[in-house]
């Protein structure tokens, strides 16, 4: 009996991917009974499901933000789980701290969900590890050939060169407190900014998490504990939308940095007052994308979110079949 | 020029005046000659080579990317330079970056068939910020924000007090890019360049709105009167070095009116209103536009915009600077000149009689002779200063509901001009150095006027949004209105009502139009 095709057995729903044979959702968008969490990021993690399985970190930052489960399982990188027909495992997917890929056999077909990834280095989370598979189910935030996300040493050197040419003001960085933050702040210690640097208080809980789990980040500080004037010359860290909000004004003349991949289009970069755009992603540029293609060599790959058009029309160019699946609900809280 | 598309990156996302100095001075004070000096004249617009068009561009889009993935890149983009430079395919080989020096001595060489294969040679060479640069370059359109004398701020702030930014902008026209000589002054290395015999562009001395805190504080006797005109403000300079008319943006504009050159029998420096002038009456300053920006003109126009210069003042008499003297002297020095030579295409503007105040703003409101826009009230013993200096000079303006404003943003227009980009939003100067905008405007002016303002818009597109067009910040429009009124509702805090364009000034510098806090007291008067 030939394998049988992957679409016969992982269906969109209104709830988002459904493994029909193992009786789970990845990602779900709504609560259910049973879930396979790819990472701790709000619009892949929702609260208020049964049974999550998760990686140890994943299922650590949930519950860090208070979206455990009702029972929760964790897997180590490549452990088989049997959920009912199906063997589910996971692979580290180098997006954020815990995030995963989630792989999934059924009567000798594989399909892979690769959640939010990346190729680049980050000294934050586990590496990208390609799995061969039938089916590659992909995500392409940055699935347009204008995004090619320089390395991130680069940037944060364009960011201290600032610092120095701007000594008598802050610069404050908006970050999301998920990954982002934590990568910056691992960046700035390998270039060598051993300063503490100023978190905003909705920054602060991610990082703490992160300690535990064994990355070091340095010396941290609270920006709402600095005394006036305190903060020119220091770097600080926010959430974006604090950045243009009243809080800022403790900051000393601040130079405004924004880091996320949409940086990289003028456009983008200009919306929102930034002074100093850094492009630094938690997701896989274009060259990444198309990179992953060749590494899993799937006949077919499906795109979930983001610019699926261009992945598409590149996997054709390949030989590969490709489809958009048009998930809604992911990628807000990105970049 | 990997410094140089560096420098371009952070001017542009610049607000604030001090930070884009900052950045300029850092660019120069680490930047090798004669890169440096060729990044200063393409900031300032004095590069030249011949310019590259959009459809080069798009020749080398074509043959190096895939054309669904251009399309969808050019779509999410929307400028095609920066498209082009953000998914040109890498062929990473031996070749470095060019340097900016090399570049502009390539281009200038190039012949005109070569440009395409010597470009896609450096975009192979180049990261996606110099590829940027170079496109921008090559097609003439940096637009970063930097005036030429916001540059020469930043070089008087590298001399650390050796000079000015008036005695820059004095030297500027005895240099020429790579301006080696003046950096070698600016840094204390070599003496100020000399022009020479040549002559040079003097900054002009500039009035301030007459505003009622003002008015209190004159004391009439101290106080001289004249029209102010309707034209353009012009600096004759003339002497054994050649004769040269220049704008009051230090624009050499000499060839459109060789007229005026040939009646410059003199030698020394003038001020004055540019004209056109018909039986010795002034004609509406629109004829007068007419003949702006052109290299050459022809008989024809000479005949039908005859122009005439209205004296104002005179800086240098020969070789002796009148400058440091009262402004009284300086107009006995002019009168006593004139009165001797009787110079040709040339009149003395008139100095009004006034017992008091009140009857000078009665002579304001009953001005409604063409081309006088009101009065000019200048202090008998102010010298000359270039800039504006405060409680010197003064400008009474007839209608004083009008404001410089630069153009911001542009949409199409609808019905028969849904072709044409005829709505246009305009902003003034915030004390910290970023334009705010005040309002929206519809054209109703002749259709090569409706021509000129839809092509500025297409040649300066700095990015789109949907319809709408951010232009570079260049140009001047005089706008009309009818009351100011405050708003909270309005980032500038200020509504205008019934705004319409009076006129285009191209002839004005976007740095020197109006401020926001002038507009924001006419909201409390
Ligand atoms: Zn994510
Ligand atoms: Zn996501």
């Amino acid at each position: 009996m030939p394998a049988p095709h992957p679409e016969t057995w992982l269906r969109n729903t209104r709830a988002g991917l459904f493994c029909e044979p193992g009786g789970f959702h990845i990602d779900p968008l709504r609560a259910v009974d049973r879930a396979v969490i790819t990472h701790a990021h709000s619009d892949h993690a929702r609260p208020g499901h049964g049974a999550v399985l998760a990686s140890a970190a994943t299922l650590a930052l949930m519950r860090a933000r208070g979206i455990a489960g009702v029972s929760e399982q964790a897997a180590g990188w490549g452990e088989v789980v049997r959920l009912g027909e199906v063997d589910v495992s996971l692979q580290p997917a180098g997006h954020v701290l815990g995030s995963a890929q989630v792989v999934m056999e059924y009567r000798g077909s594989r399909a892979v969900v690769s959640g939010d990834y990346k190729r680049a280095a980050d000294t934050t989370c586990d590496g990208f590890v390609p799995v061969p598979c039938d089916v590659f189910v992909t995500e392409a935030t940055f699935g347009l050939p204008v995004f090619i996300h320089p390395p991130a040493g680069e940037e944060i050197a364009r960011l201290l060169a600032s610092v120095a040419l701007f000594p008598g003001r802050t610069h404050v960085i908006g970050c999301y407190s998920l990954g982002k933050t934590q990568r910056l702040i691992s960046l700035l210690r390998a270039a060598g900014w051993e300063a503490p640097i100023w978190l905003h208080g909705a920054l602060v809980g991610m990082c703490d998490v992160y300690e535990r789990l064994g990355i070091a980040l340095g010396r941290l500080n609270q920006a709402s504990g600095a005394a006036r004037g305190q903060l020119a010359g220091q770097i600080v860290l926010a959430p974006p939308s604090a950045v243009a909000d009243r809080w800022a004004r403790r900051l000393t003349d601040p130079v405004v940095a924004v880091a996320s991949g949409w940086m990289r289009v003028r456009q983008r970069a200009k919306q929102g007052g930034v002074e100093l755009p850094l492009v630094i992603s938690d997701h896989a540029d274009w060259a990444e994308l198309n990179a992953t293609l060749d590494d899993v060599g799937a006949p077919e790959v499906w795109v979930t979110h983001g610019s699926e058009d261009a992945l598409i029309h590149a996997a054709g160019l390949r030989g590969m079949r490709g489809r958009a699946l048009r998930l809604v609900g992911y990628g807000e809280e990105e970049g | 020029m990997i410094a140089f598309a560096a420098l371009l990156e952070r001017l542009l996302f610049a607000q604030a005046r001090g930070a884009k100095l900052a950045l300029l001075r850092q660019y120069f004070a680490a930047t090798p000659d004669p890169d440096r000096g060729i990044g200063l004249a393409a900031l300032t617009g004095d590069l030249n080579f011949v310019a590259a068009k959009a459809g080069l561009i798009r020749e080398l889009a074509a043959e190096r990317t895939d054309p669904v993935l251009f399309a969808l890149s050019y779509d999410f983009v929307g400028d095609l330079a920066e498209t082009v430079a953000l998914m040109w395919p890498a062929r990473p080989g031996n070749e470095t970056a060019p340097r900016l020096g090399e570049v502009e001595q390539t281009l200038r060489n190039a012949k005109k068939g070569e440009v395409k294969a010597i470009l896609a040679a450096w975009l192979d060479a180049s990261d996606a910020s110099v590829r940027l640069a170079l496109l921008k370059l090559i097609t003439g359109g940096l637009r970063v924000g930097v005036s030429a004398r916001l540059a020469m701020a930043a070089l008087a702030e590298m001399s650390e007090g050796r000079a000015s930014i008036a005695e820059i902008e004095e030297t500027w026209h005895a240099v020429a890019p790579p301006y080696d000589s003046l950096f070698a002054w600016i840094e204390g290395r070599g003496p100020r360049p000399s022009a020479g015999a040549a002559p040079v562009f003097r900054p002009l001395m500039l009035a301030h709105p007459l505003e009622e805190a003002d008015i209190a504080a004159l004391d009439p006797a101290a106080i001289r009167a004249e029209w102010k005109w309707d034209g353009i403000r012009v600096q004759l300079a003339a002497g054994p070095g050649g004769r040269r008319l220049f704008s009051r943006g230090a624009e050499d504009i000499s060839a459109g009116f060789p007229e005026i050159i040939e009646a410059m029998e003199f030698h020394g420096t003038l001020d004055g209103e540019l004209l056109v002038m018909r039986d010795g009456a002034a004609a509406p300053c629109a004829e007068l536009q007419q003949r702006l920006g052109r290299k050459a003109v022809t008989a024809k126009m000479q005949r039908d915009l005859p122009v005439a210069v209205c004296l104002y003042d005179m800086l240098f008499d020969g070789a002796e600077d009148l400058r440091p003297l009262p402004f009284d002297a300086r107009r006995a020095r002019l009168e006593a000149w004139y009165g001797a030579t009787r110079p040709a295409r040339m009149q003395l503007s008139e100095m009004i009689a006034f017992p008091d105040l009140a009857h000078l703003a009665g002579l304001r409101d009953g001005a409604r002779a063409a081309g006088i826009e009101g009065l000019m009230l200048k202090r008998g013993d102010s010298p000359y200063e270039g800039g504006r200096t405060k409680g010197l000079w003064w400008k009474w303006k007839r209608d004083p509901l009008s404001v410089d404003a630069v153009l911001m943003y542009a949409q199409r227009g609808h019905g028969k001009r849904s072709s044409f980009y005829s709505d246009f939003t305009f902003g003034v100067w915030r004390a910290d150095g970023a334009l705010v905008p005040i309002g929206k405007a519809y054209f109703g002016f002749t259709d090569a006027e409706l021509a000129f303002l839809d092509k500025y818009v297409r040649d300066n597109t700095v990015q789109r949004f949907g319809p709408v067009r951010e232009v570079a910040p260049g140009l001047v429009l005089e706008i009309a209105f009818d009351a100011a009124q405050a708003s909270p509702r309005h980032k500038s805090g200020v509504a205008l009502r019934f705004p319409r364009i009076s006129r285009i000034r191209t002839d004005k510098p976007a740095a020197e139009a109006d401020r926001l806090d002038s507009l924001l007291r006419l909201t409390s008067a």
